[in-house]
């Protein structure tokens, strides 16, 4: 039996595809995320030096590594759409975008809230933090670069080449911390255990799942409309029982 | 060759060059990309002198001593090797503690004081209730009693 790997690469056929698992994706992630902040908030103990403080970790910390990951999938997706010239890669590519840029934005973000009551200032020019702020420029000038351009497939030739040199960046943040002295403390979950009390990790991990799932229905909602906007000259979905009426 | 492995070694090849270039500019400048010295540093005169720039390290134990009725802290910073005594006034953050990371910035006075103009907490990648931490002292303090009792032992003989 002759698997068809590429048959979820057609637009049409991954069109179809992604509205089915939306909404599981969806009400999954509803459910971990109620999960991870009840766990989170009313299980976990409180931190013996920073008190109710270390809570944050609960979103600084999945935002932060979706951020990365996010980044490193969609300068895949271009790399992919570079190579094969497949029309879906390019499309998954700048659907993932601002889902990065939101979930660099929120790092930032709750880095800087945790970041003047323990450390003493909101922000510092460390690497870490530098690193990280190049990011979310770079999500952002990979939207603003596709968007300036007319011609979608011009456009995404443009800003998938933007989206792979850019990819340098994201082995600095997570190494920056190693590498360089910081004021940001090193990783607390390696590839070696965590540093970390239990019911603190099941509430971050929670977290993490519930972050990723949303991401992929958000991703996924957004790559549809995407389809639909450039496809829409195409007979299939001319035949779409939500485009008919 | 085809098309298509052509655009991959092409992409393969652009981002090896990037990272290659971004890798020895990285490299070059890692001396400014550091956020703070360590004291080991400062007495190797590595650390710029007359401007300011930080130091980072940990409060040395038992060095905190608070002027009376004043904003003024003298505390120790140390790297386990060396030491440097520093002077802040102002308000501390919650986390500076003796035995946790500090950074602070400011300028070397003759005689080796830094006269601080910020004091920074730097937190370490534990996360750990307040029983856990009491817990883990407590044999840290057992072990210690244990270690230092063969030495003990030839002294009551």
């Amino acid at each position: 039996m002759a698997i068809n790997w590429f048959k979820y690469a057609a637009p049409a056929t991954f069109y179809g595809l992604a509205g089915k698992l939306i909404p599981w994706l969806a009400v999954t992630s509803a459910i971990l995320f109620a999960i991870g902040l009840y766990i989170g908030f009313a299980v976990a103990p409180v931190d013996a030096q920073q008190g109710e403080f270390y809570r944050i970790i609960f979103i600084h910390v999945p935002a932060s590594i979706l951020s990365m990951f996010l980044y490193m999938i969609m300068a895949g997706y271009a790399a992919l759409g570079l190579i094969f010239n497949t029309r879906l890669s390019a499309m998954m590519a700048s659907a993932i975008a601002p889902t990065g840029a939101l979930f660099a934005f929120i790092s930032l973000w709750t880095g800087a809230l945790w970041g003047k009551p323990m450390w003493g200032v909101w922000w510092l020019w460390d690497a870490r933090m530098t690193s990280e702020l190049i990011l979310l420029f770079l999500y952002l000038g990979f939207i603003a670069l596709h968007a300036s351009i007319d011609d979608p497939r011009r456009a995404d030739r443009a800003s998938a080449l933007l989206a792979i040199v850019g990819s340098v960046n994201v082995p600095i943040i997570y190494f920056s911390v190693k590498w360089w002295n910081t004021l940001h403390q090193g990783s607390t979950i390696k590839f070696t255990g965590s540093s970390m009390h239990i019911a603190m990790q099941q509430a971050m991990f929670t977290m993490m799942a519930a972050c990723w799932l949303y991401a992929m229905a958000v991703v996924f909602a957004r790559v549809r409309t995407i389809i639909l906007e450039r496809e829409r000259n195409t007979t299939w979905i001319g035949e779409l029982s939500e485009v008919k009426q | 060759m085809k098309p298509r492995q052509k655009r991959f070694m092409f992409i393969a090849v652009a981002l090896a060059g990037v990272g290659l270039a971004v890798g020895l500019v990285l490299y070059s400048l890692r001396g400014n990309v550091n956020l703070y010295f360590t004291p080991t540093q400062v007495f190797n005169k590595e650390a710029p002198v007359g401007k300011s720039f930080r130091i980072g390290g940990l409060v040395e134990m038992g060095s905190i001593k608070r002027d009376q009725g004043g904003l003024t802290v003298n505390f120790v910073i140390t790297d386990t090797v060396k030491s440097l005594p520093v002077v802040y006034t102002g308000i501390l953050p919650d986390l500076f503690k003796e035995g946790k990371g500090v950074v602070a910035r400011g300028t070397m006075e003759e005689g080796g004081l830094m006269r601080a103009e910020e004091v920074l907490a730097k937190h370490d990648e534990n996360y750990m209730p307040p029983e856990a931490l009491d817990a883990m002292n407590k044999a840290q303090a057992a072990k210690s009693v244990a270690a230092s009792a063969p030495i003990a032992v030839p002294v009551v003989k």
